[in-house]
């Protein structure tokens, strides 16, 4: 990558800009609805987190590169130049008061795709050399070491030896020929290990041949967060050449949210070709399993629950009834949230929030609007499909004193399956 | 120039000028727009997305959770009351259709003036209510620049004149009508050029937005 300046990043961002950007722009009548969606505005009431208030300096950009009147205005110098003083300002407002959630994207009256426009935004942001350190570390790091969080192969193998002990058969790595490959977040095998041995276990009962890669482990994308193209590339390639090393047929995205996005909607296009295996969710798959009868399960939670939607899953994932279907399975008293599925808000960290020091404040703030959803509701437990929210709801859970366990639904799922297996093993 | 004198020229060459500009600054924009296409998804889609464009177009006109619409209740009244009364006051007057007829060569049914008249004076009333909250509530002041303003001025300009001319208020009905045309004039020429546009691009972008939700297979 060449040196972030100024000039690279309106590039960049000029190279952006395309036909719904152009119609999105043409159509703001600054009605204020998208403030309304937005939980950083909800739940602090500053009006400059209005959604289409973070992409002032991509629509003027457009606006004289674009347009007839802006060329002239430009050309008679009436018009007001985005510079890197103004590029900086607006970090605050691209990273740390925008978690990608895409509830603007929905309610906009005149259809804009706000969430869109964002993500293009950062790519020239991190051009122009104005992205949050805490993002450039992770994308370091997951550049150079494989992971955003700096988890290594021994890490990951050192967490199958543990699950292997614990299931008592083995965990495939490399398996060329597998059905699936499986991915993981780095969330995953540091925080939540025991998503992988729910996978195991699910897999086994399945009969279904899977496999880990060792090159290819980590499905998180600091590219698509940070708002680089080139790193998110890079970052999909791996996984696009180990699948294709090891022959598999299908990728299973993990549960996380932003990875999902990465290798299934924007691989392809990153990578410039379709992709000669099938991605998909892991609540995909296991509803499908489902529905072949291959996932059985025996005994209920009696719990009451909710499900909390990771956005990138649900709002931007089409992944909508999957989970549904899923935690009936084993939940005797599941209840929903007040605009559960696609419209449901977000934890408040995504998008690269989370790994964005600067926005610790504002993320533990935008947690309140979760808190009033949950509030509503008086449940025990809260089920979800994405480490990155789950790390948030544990940590706003705890700031605000309120003791709701927070678990994955694979994990759950794993719990109530029916061993039939159990002398094969 | 006499009031005669002015009424010819603002019906005449002053509404031929408005129009071609009109047109011509309508098709600039949108090729602007869709000379800069879109790059094709490569992505293994769940549908076309096409049928889901087309429905956002009309499923967009309201509102979709049960949070955001309540908050934006306001919004979404005076919305479609004004567009409403305007659109009635626009498309359904009798003396508007036949002017409509000579351009085009048909015609269509007429509703009642008095209706037409109170669907204006609804409109009007709401358009000052759409003002009057964009200038005190927070977002909106914040988000609203000269443009907002000076567009929201010559929306209610032609319906005020127009009631004006209409009911012959305080000026000799020849002035009058002179000046609501002239009014409708330079609403013709700013509009290629302002948020005025949405009129048209508020189909691309529903389009778009839903094409691609629905591609991911997110229903609208």
């Amino acid at each position: 990558m060449s040196e972030a300046s100024l000039e690279r990043g309106l590039t960049d961002l000029k190279a952006q800009i395309d036909a719904p950007v152009a119609s999105f722009f043409s159509s703001c009548v600054h009605c204020g609805m998208c403030a309304e969606a937005c939980l950083f505005y909800t739940e602090t009431k500053d009006p400059v987190y209005t959604p289409i208030h973070k992409l002032e300096p991509m629509r003027r950009l457009w606006e004289q590169e674009y347009t007839l009147l802006g060329r002239l205005k430009k050309l008679l110098g009436v018009s007001k130049a985005v510079t890197d003083g103004e590029l900086e300002e607006w970090r605050g407002l691209v990273y740390d008061s925008c978690s990608l959630c895409g509830r603007c994207t929905m309610v906009c009256p005149v259809g804009n795709d706000i969430a869109y426009m964002i993500r293009k935004m950062r790519e020239g942001m991190s051009a122009s050399g104005n992205a949050p350190e805490g993002l450039i570390g992770a994308a370091t790091r997951a550049i150079q070491i494989g992971s955003p969080m700096g988890v290594k192969l021994p890490a990951l193998q050192a967490q199958v030896r543990h699950a292997e002990k614990e299931l008592g058969f083995e965990i495939p790595f490399d398996l060329e020929g597998a059905e699936y490959m499986v991915l993981m977040s780095s969330m995953e095998i540091m925080n939540y290990p025991e998503y992988l041995s729910a996978i195991a276990k699910i897999f086994k009962q399945a009969g279904k041949i899977w496999t880990l890669s060792s090159e290819a482990f980590e499905a998180t994308n600091t590219g698509i967060q940070i708002g680089s193209s080139d790193i998110a590339r890079e970052l999909v390639s791996r996984i696009v050449n180990a699948a294709d090393k090891l022959k598999v047929s299908t990728v299973i995205s993990p549960e996380c949210g932003h990875a999902y996005t990465a290798i299934r909607w924007d691989g392809p296009n990153l990578m410039g070709r379709p992709f000669g295996f099938k991605v998909r969710h892991i609540l995909e798959v296991l509803d499908e399993f489902r529905e072949q009868g291959l996932l059985k399960t025996e005994g209920f939670e009696n719990a009451k629950m909710t499900f909390h939607d990771p956005c990138q899953i649900v709002r931007r994932g089409g992944v909508i009834e999957q989970p549904r279907r899923l935690l009936n399975m084993v939940a005797k008293n599941f209840v929903e949230m007040e605009d559960a599925g696609k419209m449901n808000w977000c934890c408040g960290a995504g998008g690269g929030v989370s790994a964005n020091e600067e926005a610790d404040e504002l993320r533990i703030k935008a947690f309140n609007r979760k808190k009033a959803q949950l509030d509503e509701l008086n449940v025990d437990t809260l089920v979800t499909a994405c480490a990155n929210c789950r790390i948030q709801l544990e940590d706003g859970l705890e700031i605000n004193d309120m003791d709701i366990p927070v678990v994955g639904l694979t994990e759950m799922l794993a719990e109530h399956l029916v061993e039939t297996n159990k002398t094969e093993g | 120039m006499n009031s005669m004198d002015f009424l010819l020229w603002v019906r005449g060459p002053g509404l031929a000028i408005a129009s071609i500009i009109f047109v011509f600054g309508m098709t600039l924009r949108m090729f602007e727009i869709f000379m800069l296409g879109r790059k094709k998804n490569l992505a293994e889609l769940r549908s076309s997305g096409v049928k889901e464009g087309f429905r956002t177009i009309i499923t967009r006109s309201g509102g979709v959770d049960t949070y955001t619409t309540k908050r934006t209740m306001f919004t979404h009244i005076s919305g479609w009351v004004f567009h409403l009364g305007m659109f009635t006051a626009i498309f359904l007057l009798a003396p508007h259709i036949e002017l409509f007829k000579s351009f085009l060569g048909f015609g269509w049914p007429a509703l009642p003036t008095a209706i037409v008249d109170l669907a204006t004076v609804i409109a009007l009333i709401t358009l000052l209510a759409i003002l009057f909250h964009r200038l005190t509530s927070p977002v909106m002041r914040f988000l609203s620049v000269g443009q907002d303003y000076v567009v929201w001025a010559l929306t209610f300009l032609p319906l005020l004149t127009g009631y004006m001319t209409y009911h012959h208020l305080f000026f000799p009905y020849t002035w009058l009508l002179g000046i609501h045309i002239l009014s409708i004039c330079v609403l013709l020429v700013v509009f290629p050029f302002t948020k005025l546009t949405h009129a048209v691009t508020v189909f691309t972008s529903r389009w778009y937005n839903g094409y691609m939700a629905g591609q991911k297979g997110v229903k609208q």
